[in-house]
């Protein structure tokens, strides 16, 4: 079995969410180094602070200020601290319960070891520097030895609320392409375009994804399509992709290789756009260098009869 | 309006740390064709089609539908997919089932987490606004739940050591397992948790097929009968829940009618150890009812899998005669955030 194949891939999402009226007041709160949270309909005081109440679902708008100061309830010391996470040194994860509060807030605690951790210890927020109205304008906590509780009270509504924020999240892959991809990327290396074959209705598949989605069956035997092959159907594009270098209008058109039983796709060049026409016979133009062909132009030949093409439109 | 459904054929692969050679179809087609093979079924007998996956896992979008090329969807089959466990999928046809609509269905699931890495995926399923910035991981929140439960005094290092060596040991009989016999406890990870308190993490994929009546019977020499099965969900802020126990998971089992009568086997899913002590209380589970034989989730825990195939566990021990009642349980979300239970049962011998 070839080598099989791996490329990194990263996914990046950075999601802009809008935020309700309580997630506002509180998020504006923590740039303002306040603590919201929000009365439930039994009373209770919910930080950090929801839209709705989690019993009853009715929406709760009552915003109280609850001390910056608090109580652990749950601990777990992580010694490798992984990326995006609030401190890069040793730290612990803690569940806190703030003064005033009667449920608790996840973030993480600055301590020099998990022997200065324990449930019931005494915390307090410590805020980070440049504040932007996100739960991260909670640097982390740290210990406190105080015996009282520090409450910062707003003096009164704050100017410029935050109405939304960014959130970025990046995850970071090692993409494989299974065993059927695998042969077809190696095959078009030496720029042969090989799709395989459905043991069950003998359709041809190229590219493969190793399975015949009509059929549900594996696929297996090997075969060699092209070089040549016919516009099936086709669109003009008018409008220039990011980081792409290709003058517009051109071509993308479905291609049915011959001896394929599927249409891939690809652009049509070495032809003005307003002549590509279905049946228009083409083949694969490679550039030095390249893994897959830049793109297809016309051999010449008479154009395929319909009949030739209609089953794979 | 009832009607007695049942699972009738199970199929799991050998769970293992990663599958580069093989696309997500590629690695789910012989679970699909296990259970269509065992059941002597063609996909165009199979009246609903339900699976669960999650794209995040190995960072391919609409991987679900790819997936269903080893279905063979053509001509078009009715067809639904769960961003969730498998089990919930299982849900989803147990009640197109009841509806009379159909009278079998495919589930399946499957996940490929050696592309990404789990630990950091899981944490974009969190609240976005107030705990998905600070990345914690899947490890983290179960520790916060690990280390509350040793403060409570409902169970300590040794008795979670415990969990996990047994978990192992049962695996030995499980060869689909990635992590069987002798497993070091190892150091934390995040702790209390150590390695050996984690589940391993996998590629792997699982089918099942339920059927309807006397269709079940045609299919099966002995069915294992879904007599009940329900699920039920927490709040999402962890700071909100008491996480030494689980109120959804014994409201899910009370409501899927666990509690009626005593089961022989339960096949729980707890990635982590600490979570199985929970749910033996959860759930009243004493010493004369087997839990996990099959070693859990400590033993095998492909994503998106794993709780499927503790339904899928539950009924093959019924279909065998090793089982005449289980309860299977499945989870989602940190710290047992989700749960769904699902009481089985074999007809008398």
């Amino acid at each position: 079995m070839p080598e099989v194949l791996k490329a990194p891939l990263a996914v990046e999402f950075p999601f802009t969410r809008s935020l309700g009226p309580v997630q506002s007041a509180f998020l504006t709160g923590l740039r303002e180094r306040v603590v919201l949270g929000v009365k439930t309909v039994d009373g209770r005081t919910l930080v950090p602070p929801v839209e709705y109440d989690p019993v009853t679902a009715e929406e709760i708008r009552d915003l109280v200020p609850v001390a910056t100061t608090g109580t652990v309830t749950t601990w777990a010391w992580n010694h490798e601290p992984r990326r995006g996470q609030p401190l890069d040194t040793p730290f612990a994860w803690v569940l806190v319960r703030l003064d005033g509060a009667d449920t608790a807030l996840l973030h993480a605690l600055d301590a020099p070891g998990p022997d200065a951790v324990h449930t019931g210890m005494r915390v307090r927020v410590r805020w980070a520097e440049e504040r932007s109205g996100a739960i991260t304008d909670i640097a982390c906590f740290e210990p406190y030895d105080g015996d009282d509780t520090e409450v910062t009270v707003p003096a009164g509504e704050f100017e410029n609320p935050v109405t939304g924020i960014v959130a970025e999240a990046r995850l970071d892959y090692t993409y494989s392409p299974g065993r059927a991809q695998s042969a077809y990327i190696h095959a078009l290396a030496d720029r042969r375009t090989v799709g395989e074959r459905c043991p069950s209705c003998r359709k041809v598949y190229v590219p493969p994804r190793g399975a015949c989605p009509t059929c549900g069956v594996a696929t297996a035997e090997q075969v060699e399509v092209g070089p040549r092959g016919t516009v099936t159907t086709f669109c003009i594009v008018n409008i220039k992709a990011k980081n792409l270098d290709i003058e517009v209008p051109y071509v993308y058109a479905h291609i049915a290789l011959d001896g394929a039983d599927l249409a891939l796709h690809g652009r049509i060049g070495g032809i003005p756009y307003d002549q590509v026409r279905m049946g228009l016979r083409v083949e694969a133009v490679w550039t030095e260098g390249a893994r897959y062909p830049d793109h297809y132009r016309p051999t010449g030949e008479p154009d395929a009869e319909y009949d030739a093409y209609k089953e794979l439109l | 309006m009832t009607r007695d459904i049942a699972l009738v054929a199970f199929a799991q692969t050998d769970h293992r740390r990663t599958t580069d050679e093989l696309s997500e179809v590629e690695m789910l087609m012989p679970v699909l064709h296990g259970v269509l093979g065992s059941t002597r079924l063609k996909t165009a007998d199979i009246g609903f089609t339900c699976s669960g996956s999650s794209d995040y896992l190995a960072g391919r979008a609409f991987s679900f539908t790819l997936a269903l090329d080893g279905v063979g969807a053509w001509p078009p089959i009715s067809e639904s997919h769960v961003e969730m466990d498998g089990a919930w999928a299982l849900y989803e046809a147990w009640t197109k089932l009841l509806t009379g609509d159909a009278d079998t269905a495919l589930v399946y699931s499957y996940g490929k987490s050696s592309p990404g890495s789990v630990r950091d995926v899981l944490t974009r399923q969190l609240d976005p606004y107030y705990v998905a910035p600070l990345w914690p991981d899947s490890v983290a929140l179960a520790a916060l739940q690990a280390q509350a439960l040793i403060d409570a005094g409902e169970t300590d290092e040794p008795a979670l050591a415990a969990v996990a060596a047994r978990s192992r040991a049962d695996a030995t009989a499980n060869s689909h397992a990635q992590l069987r016999g002798s497993v070091p406890q190892g150091d934390y990870l995040v702790r209390p948790l150590r390695t050996g308190d984690c589940p391993p993490i996998g590629d792997g994929a699982a089918a099942v097929i339920l059927a309807a009546g006397e269709r079940a019977r045609d299919l099966c020499e002995r069915p294992a009968w879904i007599r009940g099965i329900d699920h039920r969900t927490e709040a999402h802020s962890l700071g909100v829940r008491d996480l030494t126990d689980s109120p959804s998971a014994r409201l899910a089992a009370e409501r899927a009618g666990a509690f009626e009568r005593p089961v022989d086997t339960a096949e729980l899913h707890a990635p982590f150890t600490s979570q199985e002590v929970v749910l033996r209380k959860a759930l009243r589970l004493d010493d004369t009812v087997r839990v996990n034989p099959s070693g859990g989730a400590l033993a095998a825990n492909p994503m998106m899998a794993a709780g499927l195939i503790r339904i899928g566990e539950a009924a093959a021990g019924i279909h065998r005669g090793e089982s005449d009642r289980a309860l299977a349980h499945a989870t989602s979300g940190p710290c047992l955030q989700q749960n769904l239970v699902a009481v089985l049962e074999g007809d008398p011998r």
